[in-house]
């Protein structure tokens, strides 16, 4: 029971990811109906959000103190952050300690801008094209985004750590009435989990209970009937695709701590996540929630020394081959719609 | 000739001339000179061009006439490498039965991925294929590890059995003797130019399934698949099941692949999982797409500049941009070796991407449309169907989305 328990909150931090990947990559699907292979790279951006953050934050002058002695003997230089400078020792080190959480902020305007942006300056001249030209078009601009911030940081993962409240472990076998020392999990995990279900939820309250959700919502079901009652459909399909960036940017922020961020990490999740969508159903938002954290589970259960030893190699392939099976037996996906992309 | 119009001979023997001539024609600046460096008349980088330009055919063949989009196609590429080396380790270097257990290998693989995958189209289709590729090459780094000795590659060892092996036969690939990595080199002037076996072993391969996708092409099995891209459904009502005219082409792209696959693997007797990744699966895309889908030579031209650019490209660096603008003055010399710095060197991924999705947009036929465009502008071809175009149809209309 409690190695069930452990494989299903292994399962959950992963499964988050690709749950608020797919969630954004199916907003801009059923909004716009692209499919938009650039949204990993989105993802990657978010996690170099928290990056660049980190490096704003640290940004230091050197002085030399006379008081202290080098090995040398020369006076020992020291680096002082200008943030601890301004803001006094206490609370300087504490804003750098919590550089991750605070790069959300930093990272909710600049993920909408740069989604505005490619949505007016790109995406927008596809809407008409074939399905395989938003793919590859997307895609090359997956492979430059990739490139730039590998010119600008370099190839190698940067460790982007958590604040200190959250390094270590939570036993979280004793909170539900199991023996210590059963089920240890990792505090950022929990966080993340918690983290993503708020957002998640986040985005199903703005689409149901406010106005502006509600005419997407409508612009989902049938664009032209809602253009012709005099809506700018246009104008808040652009506000989602910028959601869609942002909430992969937010997953991207957050995912730091867990995997230091290298420039290619955006295909990598990328490739799983149009699984997910697609295993999901395309078009349908809780599907892809739903699709997102089964197949997270699903992985971490495959990744058991019980299921491995029986089927050898299973964890690698378990999410391929439970794709593979659903879109032979449930073309649509787990929860897709009649009508949506089914040729 | 062949069964080819004339038209289509002509082309054929052009294409022939060229590929034969590739190690006179990439060499066009003499040795020593500055510009030496553009030179893509080395060996390996021939048969490159030579091999992934099979890769590409064989994809065009898929993806141009039939519209499905596979990204999946580096599976194949790896089966055909796997394959011809083990054919090296138990019989011997011969190329031969490796080429050959290849290309069935991998048609085999093929029959099956396409079965199940061609149940759907579109983007489904797409992530089928990838989650077969990707399923491959996680296996061949796993589990598969005593048929693909995982990580560190397949390779011949010294304990292998080799059985066809007598003393005296070369060790490193030949065919029949001919050895892959012997050249000869010619010095003409200041030019030196490399005549590779290897380079004409690939060579010939490639006219070979060049002429046999031009007979595709114009064979009415290729304009059968022409019509599933236009439109299934009227096909279908027509009577006809599309399901195996694309399994067809799509069992056939993936012998070429393995085919390529297998040369790699002829070129150097070595193979790697990393060959089945997605990765690779989207360069033969980009190839395709960035010389022409759906054009006969595209393919071909796309891989070439793909490949010419990932080796010449890749090893400008900033004094190399120095002595090209040091006739500028001093700050604007700087100031442009500092602009170009970010696209070349190990940046040149950043030109293929921006260069990609330029042709996505503006020149969803090519460097072949491209090409075409320019020749009809220089021709005045243009203005006189556009002239024609503007008297027939009634002009464009805005309309609500």
């Amino acid at each position: 029971m409690d190695a069930i328990i452990l494989q299903v909150l292994n399962g959950l931090d992963k499964g988050s990811a690709y749950a608020l990947i797919a969630l954004g990559l199916t907003l801009i699907f059923g909004t716009l109906g692209v499919v938009n292979f650039a949204h990993g790279a989105l993802f990657m951006l978010g996690s170099f959000c928290a990056v660049t953050l980190q490096k704003l934050l640290s940004l230091s002058f050197t002085v030399e103190d006379p008081t202290q002695k080098d090995f040398l003997g020369n006076p020992l230089k020291v680096d002082t952050p200008y943030i601890v400078s301004w803001f006094g020792d206490a609370t300087g080190n504490a804003i750098l300690n919590w550089s991750v959480p605070l790069a959300i902020l930093f990272a909710i305007p600049v993920m909408l801008l740069v989604g505005y942006v490619m949505e007016r300056g790109l995406i927008k001249h596809f809407y008409k094209r074939p399905h395989a030209d938003q793919i590859l078009v997307t895609f090359g601009l997956a492979i430059v985004i990739q490139e730039i911030v590998k010119y600008f940081y370099g190839a190698n993962p940067i460790p982007t750590p958590a604040p200190d409240v959250f390094r270590g472990s939570v036993d979280f076998g004793v909170m539900i009435g199991f023996a210590q020392n059963e089920i240890i999990y990792p505090y950022w995990r929990l966080v993340y989990f918690l983290f993503s279900a708020v957002i998640i939820g986040a985005v199903f309250a703005f689409l149901r209970f406010t106005t502006f959700g509600m005419v997407v919502r409508a612009g989902m079901a049938d664009r032209e009937t809602v253009g012709l009652l005099g809506i700018n459909i246009d104008k808040r399909f652009t506000i989602m695709f910028g959601i869609a960036a942002a909430v992969a940017g937010l997953a991207g922020v957050m995912y730091a701590p867990i995997n230091s961020p290298n420039y290619h990490m955006g295909m990598d999740f990328l490739v799983l996540s149009f699984v997910v969508v697609v295993v999901g159903g395309m078009g349908s938002l809780p599907g892809a929630v739903l699709a997102g954290f089964l197949l997270g589970i699903l992985e971490s259960f495959a990744s058991m020394n019980e299921v491995k030893s029986i089927i050898p190699g299973i964890d690698q392939i378990i999410i391929y081959l439970v794709a593979i099976i659903i879109l032979l037996t449930r073309p649509r996906g787990l929860m897709g719609r009649k009508g949506v992309m089914e040729e | 000739m062949l069964g080819l119009s004339k038209k289509d001979t002509t082309f054929l023997l052009v294409v022939i001339f060229l590929t034969l001539a590739t190690p006179i024609l990439l060499q066009p600046f003499p040795e020593n000179s500055a510009l030496a460096q553009f030179n893509a008349g080395y060996p390996d980088l021939m048969q490159r061009f030579a091999i992934f330009g099979i890769f590409a055919i064989g994809f065009n063949i898929l993806f141009g006439l039939t519209g499905y989009l596979s990204f999946g196609h580096a599976a194949f590429l790896g089966v055909g490498s796997y394959s011809v080396v083990w054919m090296y380790k138990l019989l011997n270097y011969n190329v031969l039965p490796g080429l050959v257990l290849a290309i069935v290998m991998s048609g085999l693989f093929a029959l099956f991925i396409g079965y199940i995958s061609l149940r759907r189209s579109g983007i489904y289709f797409s992530i089928l294929t990838l989650a077969f590729a990707q399923m491959s090459f996680n296996l061949a780094y796993s589990v598969l590890t005593p048929l693909t000795n995982g990580e560190t590659g397949l390779q011949v060892y010294n304990n292998d059995p080799q059985v066809l092996m007598s003393e005296g036969s070369p060790t490193s690939p030949h065919f029949f003797g001919i050895v892959m990595n012997e050249a000869t080199k010619v010095d003409v002037g200041g030019w030196q130019f490399t005549f590779s076996n290897g380079y004409y072993f690939c060579a010939i391969i490639a006219i070979i399934v060049f002429y046999l996708s031009l007979r595709i092409f114009r064979s009415p099995f290729g304009i059968m698949l022409r019509a599933i891209k236009t439109n299934q459904t009227r096909m279908n009502y027509t009577g006809l099941n599309p399901r195996p005219y694309t399994l067809a082409a799509f069992v056939i792209s993936g012998m070429y692949a393995g085919l390529a696959g297998g040369l790699l693997a002829a070129m150097d007797p070595l193979a790697g999982a990393e060959r089945m990744q997605w990765t690779a699966s989207g360069e033969v895309v980009l190839m395709t797409i960035l010389g022409g889908a759906g054009t006969l030579m595209g393919p071909v031209l796309g891989a070439g500049f793909i490949k010419y650019f990932e080796n010449i490209f890749s090893k400008i660096n900033d004094s190399i941009l120095h002595s090209w603008f040091s006739a500028l003055p001093d700050g604007l010399e700087d100031f442009v070796v500092f602009v170009f710095h970010p696209f070349i060197g190990k940046g040149w991924h950043l030109t293929l991407g921006l260069l990609f999705m330029l042709v996505v947009i503006f020149l969803p036929g090519g460097l072949i449309e491209g090409g075409n465009r320019i020749w009809n502008v220089i021709s005045g071809k243009n203005r006189k169907k556009k002239r024609d175009e503007a008297a027939h149809h009634p002009k464009p209309t805005s309309h609500v989305n």
